[in-house]
């Protein structure tokens, strides 16, 4: 079934690629009205304000490139964090990251300050990399991270900030209401604008996760194995978690805590690519795209008028692949 | 032969236990005595061994009995339930709350709550009573049963693969909650939050009862497998050629684990935080190379009663208003930084 894995890694890489473009194009295409191929070209090359244009351009497309970024933000985070961590189970929601944006979410639903998305993607991002900040300072206390202590101590980081919200959140109906629709994760409704507030963590994210590939391939050697061959361990952690923050917190901020996302392209990405974290992140990152585009689709077209968030898609359709691919194999971190 | 089959017991497991237990007897005891009317320690005593005028053992044995009781137990079950997954797993991430037990249990009574609702943030009388524990126990377990067939290839059951798969049907169950939180009426999703941090108000014996029986059968049987534990940390390898039947013996701890977290969760709701934070301290205390269960079970029974006293009395105190906070709030406030700080002892000892 896994035919991809007897075909070379570049072309594996290549089929992925595809892949997202599929579904990219099939997220412009389909709706509760359905386009085809021509008009979708049209709405992109050549607009002339059809109804057809208006519901690609306006409707469609924002969403789509939003999943499209937010995918490879969170595949790569995941990637990232199962490196460091040397724990299959690593994943932005037990990281301390989407903890740290939801408590910064819920007080600024508090205090009025959170009205629109615009200003939730502020909050968010700020109490993502506050978190981030603080596991990272936490976890090289003394002698440095170890991946144990990483992955504790992101657990108990997001079990302290999870509870400042919800004592919040049931204290106060409101922020509850409000809470609950961010918390679902859903690229519904976000625009360009959106995009245009996360790109610059994304991008510097994405720079700092490809130059520490090589790194990450040493450290999983062994943390004294890795410092024996010359790589300074402590500048590694410090890079790979500066990026896993930047990352998620552009994810989070931009779509809500879609956690497993990370997990999912992560495991899925080593499964085919294996691990050398050259090939492991990029892969990671496309697969995370395809999957959050694929899961917005499936939650607009079996909602009806009323969607099913993409969040809610890829919990439900998407637990079953990742159970598929953790089946077949044993994972080797 | 000797040497081997029987488990060195470490003094210090033992005197931890103990004292373990002696604290959290005594914070039952406190908690026993506060509360509307304030009664003192010498006269809940009496009251617990049958004497005392009736009013007071109706306020000790009937009315604050049970709380402080499913505390302890739920304390226990839950911090034995993650000291066996995180030891069947050798991941110190795995727990009852990570693995799909709490996630199935909540995605159920959370079913309950929503649709069964009136919108009025009220469920009916026999459908909270009975309805909502046993969703919870039914939904726990099915989400176990689901992670345990797929677990199982070719009559093997792989460690790793449980957690990960249990990780896996947690996603979909989590997902399953988030849309019924969103879909649900406001005042129905408030219950639902409450419902989901864990709490302790207003229980009854119906609710500490199933625990207790859970507890009293399952904690004997978890100890009798300390041999087997000890062998498992090694790796699966060593423990068959060490005799011991790994798939056989992981597939029994792991239907114990997840029992054990099925029914707290039915008794006070997915408590967060003392399934993993329990056995990781425990250890650390204990200098062992996995988690004591007996220490780690009275730590869980000292954990929530001490965070249910807080959770009760914590914002009163700070004169922050009359509100009781869940316990589930506490635990994870609480425990967290006591964990960071274990950890970082641990890394400047190094």
């Amino acid at each position: 079934m896994w035919a991809v894995r007897r075909v070379s890694r570049p072309v594996a890489l290549i089929l992925v690629a595809t892949a997202v473009v599929l579904a990219f194009v099939a997220s412009l295409a389909l709706g509760s009205r359905w386009l085809g191929p021509g008009a979708v070209g049209h709405a992109l090359l050549s607009p002339d304000g059809s109804d057809a244009d208006v519901i690609v351009r306006s409707l469609r497309l924002p969403r789509t490139v939003v999943a499209l970024v937010i995918g490879v933000c969170l595949g790569i985070a995941g990637a990232l964090m199962q490196g460091h961590t040397r724990n299959a189970l690593a994943e932005p929601g037990i990281f301390g990251v989407s903890a740290g944006a939801a408590l910064a979410v819920v007080l600024g639903l508090q205090v009025g300050l959170v009205e629109t998305v615009g200003s939730t993607v502020w909050c968010a991002l700020i109490g993502a990399l506050v978190a981030t900040f603080a596991v990272q300072r936490l976890a090289s206390r003394g002698s440095g991270a170890t991946p144990v202590g990483l992955a504790l101590t992101g657990a108990a980081v997001a079990a302290m900030l999870g509870a400042l919200t919800s004592a919040i959140v049931l204290l106060d109906a409101n922020t509850l209401d409000g809470y609950r629709f961010w918390a679902v994760g859903s690229v519904a409704g976000r625009g360009f604008d959106v995009v245009g507030q996360v790109l610059p963590f994304a991008l510097v994210g994405v720079l700092l996760a490809v130059v520490n590939a090589r790194d990450l391939d040493l450290l999983s050697l062994g943390d004294d194995v890795a410092a024996g061959l010359g790589l300074s361990v402590r500048r590694a952690r410090l890079v790979g978690l500066l990026a896993i923050g930047l990352l998620t917190a552009a994810g989070v901020a931009a779509c809500g805590p879609i956690g497993f996302l990370g997990l999912l392209s992560g495991h899925v990405a080593r499964r085919i690519f294996g691990a050398r974290n050259a090939w492991l992140i990029p892969a990671a990152g496309l697969t995370g795209a395809a999957a959050l585009i694929l899961a917005d689709l499936v939650g607009r077209l079996v909602g009806g008028a009323g969607e099913v968030q993409a969040g809610v898609v890829l919990g439900i359709v998407g637990a079953p692949l990742f159970v598929l691919v953790v089946r077949r194999r044993a994972v080797a971190l | 032969m000797t040497a081997t089959t029987e488990v060195a017991v470490k003094p210090r497991t033992v005197v931890l236990a103990a004292a373990f237990a002696v604290a959290a007897v005594v914070l039952a005891l406190v908690s026993l005595s506060l509360g509307t009317t304030k009664l003192p320690l010498d006269e809940v005593l009496r009251a617990l061994f049958g004497g005392g005028d009736s009013g007071t053992r109706l306020i000790v044995i009937e009315l604050r009995m049970p709380r402080v009781a499913t505390g302890l137990l739920v304390g226990i079950a839950f911090a034995v339930s993650g000291a066996l997954l995180q030891t069947l797993s050798r991941n110190p991430l795995a727990s009852p709350d990570i693995i799909g037990v709490n996630s199935g249990a909540s995605a159920a009574a959370v079913g309950v709550i929503v649709l069964a609702g009136t919108g009025g943030g009220n469920i009916s009388g026999a459908a909270e009573r009975i309805g909502l524990p046993l969703a919870a126990v039914l939904g726990g377990l099915l989400a176990t049963l689901i992670v345990g067939l797929l677990s199982i290839q070719r009559g093997v059951v792989d460690a790793s693969k449980v957690v990960l798969i249990g990780v896996g049907v947690a996603a979909a169950a989590n997902s399953l909650v988030a849309w019924l939180l969103v879909i649900g009426d406001v005042t129905d999703a408030g219950r639902a939050a409450a419902w989901l941090a864990g709490s302790l108000n207003a229980r009854t014996w119906s609710d500490a009862v199933p625990v207790g029986l859970a507890v009293t059968v399952l904690l004997p049987v978890a100890m009798m497998f300390g041999r087997e534990l000890e062998a498992l940390v090694l790796g699966d390898d060593v423990a068959s050629s060490l005799g011991v039947r790994v798939s056989r013996v992981r597939l029994a701890l792991l239907v114990v684990a997840t029992v054990l977290a099925a029914m707290a969760t039915a008794g006070a709701g997915p408590i967060t935080f003392v399934a993993l934070v329990a056995p990781q301290v425990a250890q650390r205390l204990a200098r062992t190379d996995r988690p004591p269960l007996l220490t780690t079970a009275m730590l869980g029974a000292l954990f929530v009663t001490l965070a249910d006293l807080i959770a009760r009395n914590g914002l009163q105190v700070l004169q922050v208003g009359p509100y009781e906070l869940p316990v589930g709030v506490v635990t994870a406030a609480a425990g967290a930084p006591y964990l960071l700080h274990l950890i970082g002892r641990q890394q400047k000892g190094r």
